[in-house]
């Protein structure tokens, strides 16, 4: 059975292979077909292990399957061993499970690229599909970081796939570049724990670190970790290091859905469940990481609230909900962040495919001021749009809100009021943003752009397949375009049905015990964060040490903890609900209270329009200087001055030494006679007088 | 018997005769034949420490020069003629077109 397990990326990465090489001269339909195929086959796979994995012992639930001795040096020996425990299993049902559904809708949405880009397009994606697989499967820090990479790598080639639209490609290159900075510290936070521990074993790492005290003040351990969260930073997209994801929409709307919000974007949130019990013995860290996810979370959450282009709030948005699961990874409710991270992935794969939708139909328009009135020709989009809205506000049954709930409440209960107060406010600007993401493009009156007005974002320049997101040729510009708007076809049709039913159904697997349920997911999620020890109770006990979500679903459950959790289930349904009819009260009756708004807080609109400004102030702190030390320090002083000088300097001595020695060729017989007999008599005279 | 320094003598007043020619003559006709004129300097060196050594090496090492120097006169000649055709002059110092 666990020789199985090696296929889970093997299938996608064979379709790779044979997208990459032969799918220039394969038609579309099997090009896509097998991307897709790969994936089902590579779920199904999954599936059945986790179903043999669920008929475990819970505190046994491990499957691993050594593929082959990678490193072997002195007494340090790494392997390469792919696991399966509950919480890589989450993991891979989601990234198999919801990545299948988006080949398939991909089938659509790129069907009007020609066949040669058509099989590049699929083979970046069954490739990163490959490589998320080897990074959740890793079973230690190595292994998780070639998929790590390789997913930075994939990501790369699909923002800028069409890389001839100059944004694209600088966009492709942003995310790469501020990856390889997360990337560094990820590195280093490596190296450290090697240092300290002797292996990279996740479990031996975890199996050592759980005999230790938690660190007290901020000593190695803590540092090792925080470089590990600076590396999470950077591929989960938190301050310091979110700037790139906004900008990654660039991409087709398919990738942004799965790379850029359900799958890798939440690497950084595995990677540190997976870790837990590290993390968890570093509580200075673990503080660092509360703190910044809730500061991301409200930030990104200000931040959409402004936007205008459709993919872009929902960029934010995911900044945001990511910061949130951050927070609950910082507060050491690893269980809760893992669920949201899952039923995130539903519904934000929902939104963004539904985006894709909108844009499909629109020929190429992003920007949701020239949208509207949609929801009478869109209906299955806008139906599945309104549920992945929903379910991402956290309206009360449906996914987002046992996640968020949870996570919020786990905040609240850990102690954490300000970061829990931080974080509800997130949620309030999540509803708001959402619902005027909604009622801008959904409802009211269809809204042209006019003539040679802001549309130029969406537009570029409108030739070719590169100039917009569909791939579509841009309708006439300030045309009445309703008559030949159509919904989404089936392919996509079927991946958003699928996935807004999950974003109503997934969160029923963590049914908090507040409403009667008993926290599966928590429960099942519990062995993950705990350190490998085996035996039934001792497991149980470490697991509630370190993991609110293990205590949470416990026994002794007391009515005051019960009370609090309805309280705060009340609080975050009224501010889910609240917030949704401030934003119809604003964007349906009264559009100008937006307007005045804007107008009367300028400076705020202003501000965060500019997304405060990060990129510009990037820009001058760090992207500049860098780019003047390249430029004056690197380039002009050592390639031209140093490198070329050297090259240069050797030529001008022979060239200089030869202006004069060349005087010595003058064409004369006579002279090469003459210098010949004074060198023979020279010689001559040397040896007879010697 | 004629002492070996006497042949060495007129080979070198013959070898200086020839070098002068080379050197000062401004036809390249004459220059071939101070060439010859230094080559059979030479050949009298050769022959007479053949002869003072008691072996025919000298000699033999003459017949080697001689073909040689017919086979040089030949080129040489051709050359001049080659050149008389094309530059209508005969002083070496007109040929100064090989140098930088």
């Amino acid at each position: 059975m666990t020789s199985l397990i090696p296929f889970i990326p093997l299938l996608p990465f064979a379709g790779f292979v044979v997208n990459s090489t032969l799918g220039k001269r394969l038609p579309k339909s099997i090009s896509g077909g097998l991307a897709s195929l790969v994936m089902v086959l590579s779920f199904l796979i999954s599936a059945y292990l986790v179903w043999n994995l669920a008929q475990m012992d819970p505190h046994q639930r491990v499957l691993s399957n050594t593929i082959y001795r990678w490193i072997s040096s002195g007494e340090f020996t790494l392997d390469v061993t792919f696991l399966i425990d509950p919480l890589s299993a989450v993991m891979l049902l989601v990234i198999t499970g919801i990545g299948s559904l988006i080949h398939i809708y991909s089938t659509a949405y790129m069907h009007d690229e020609i066949d040669s880009e058509f099989a590049r397009y699929f083979s970046y994606l069954n490739l990163f599909a490959a490589f998320m697989l080897v990074l959740v499967l890793g079973s230690s820090f190595p292994v998780l970081f070639v998929g790590w990479e390789g997913v930075g790598l994939c990501s790369y080639l699909l923002i800028g796939f069409w890389f001839k639209k100059k944004s694209a490609a600088d966009a492709g290159k942003k995310a790469f570049v501020v990856n390889r900075i997360g990337d560094y510290a990820f590195l280093l936070g490596m190296f450290a724990l090697f240092a300290m521990f002797g292996t990279l074993e996740v479990r031996g790492i975890a199996a050592k670190v759980a005999t230790m005290p938690a660190e007290t003040g901020f000593g190695l351990l803590s540092i090792a970790t925080l470089l590990l969260f600076i590396g999470a930073t950077g591929k989960s997209a938190q301050i310091p290091l979110y700037v790139w994801l906004p900008d990654a929409m660039e991409g087709p709307t398919p990738v942004s859905a799965l790379i850029h919000a359900a799958t890798m974007v939440t690497a950084g949130v595995y990677m540190i469940g997976r870790n837990a019990v590290l993390f968890s013995h570093t509580p200075e860290t673990l503080q660092i990481v509360a703190v910044i996810g809730a500061a991301t979370a409200l930030m990104a959450g200000t931040i959409g609230l402004v936007q205008n282009d459709i993919k872009r709030v929902l960029a934010y948005s995911t900044v945001s909900q990511l910061g949130l699961m951050f927070l609950a990874m910082g507060v050491g409710a690893f269980g809760a962040g893992i669920f949201h991270l899952y039923t995130h992935a539903f519904f934000k794969a929902c939104l963004f495919l539904g985006s894709g939708a909108v844009i499909h139909a629109l020929h190429g328009e992003q920007d949701i001021r020239n949208m509207g009135g949609l929801k009478k020709y869109l209906p299955v989009t806008y139906w599945t749009f309104v549920i992945g809205s929903l379910a991402l506000a956290g309206v009360p049954l449906l996914a987002g809100f046992f996640s968020k709930d949870e996570l919020l409440f786990e905040t609240f209960a850990e102690g954490h009021q300000i970061l829990w107060g931080v974080g509800a406010l997130a949620s309030a600007l999540t509803a708001v943003y959402m619902g005027r993401l909604v009622f801008l493009t959904f409802h009211g009156e269809r809204r042209h752009a006019a003539p040679g007005s802001a549309d130029t974002d969406a537009h570029g320049g409108a030739h070719g397949h590169g100039s917009h997101d569909s791939g579509h040729d841009a309708a006439p510009h300030g045309a009445p375009r309703s008559t030949h708007l159509h919904d989404a076809p089936p392919a996509m049709a079927l991946a958003l049905i699928v996935l807004a039913i999950g974003s109503v159904g997934a969160g029923y697997v963590g049914v908090p015990a507040g409403l009667g349920g008993h926290n599966a997911l928590g429960a099942w999620l519990a062995p993950s964060f705990a350190p490998p020890v085996a035996g039934s109770g001792l497991a149980e006990r470490s697991a509630a040490g370190v993991e609110p979500t293990g205590a949470a679903e416990g026994e002794g459950h007391d009515a005051e903890h019960l009370a609090l959790e309805r309280t705060l289930m009340g609080v975050s349904s009224a501010i889910a609900i609240g917030g949704i009819l401030v934003a119809a009260f604003i964007w349906l009756q009264r559009r100008d209270i937006a307007d005045s708004m804007a107008r009367s807080l300028s400076p705020i609109y202003k501000l965060l329009l500019n997304k405060y400004y990060v990129d510009e102030v990037y820009d001058a702190t760090v992207v500049r200087p860098v780019q003047a030390v390249s430029r004056e320090g690197l380039w002009r002083g050592v390639d031209v001055g140093l490198i070329d000088g050297a090259v240069n300097g050797v030529a001008a001595i022979v060239d200089a030494g030869s202006l004069m020695l060349r005087r010595l060729q003058t064409g004369s017989v006579r002279a090469y006679a003459g210098s010949l007999f004074i060198g023979v008599v020279l010689m001559l005279g040397y040896y007879l007088w010697r | 018997m004629i002492p070996l320094s006497h042949y060495l003598v007129v080979s070198a007043l013959l070898f200086a005769i020839g070098t002068a020619g080379v050197f000062l003559r401004k036809n390249l006709i004459t220059i071939l034949l101070s060439v010859e004129i230094m080559l059979n300097a030479v050949n009298l060196s050769f022959v007479a420490f053949g002869r003072f050594a008691g072996t025919v090496d000298g000699q033999i090492i003459t017949f080697f020069v001689m073909t040689v120097a017919a086979a040089e006169a030949a080129v040489g000649l051709a050359l001049v003629i080659a050149l008389f055709r094309h530059r209508e002059s005969l002083n070496p110092d007109a040929f100064t077109s090989l140098k930088w």
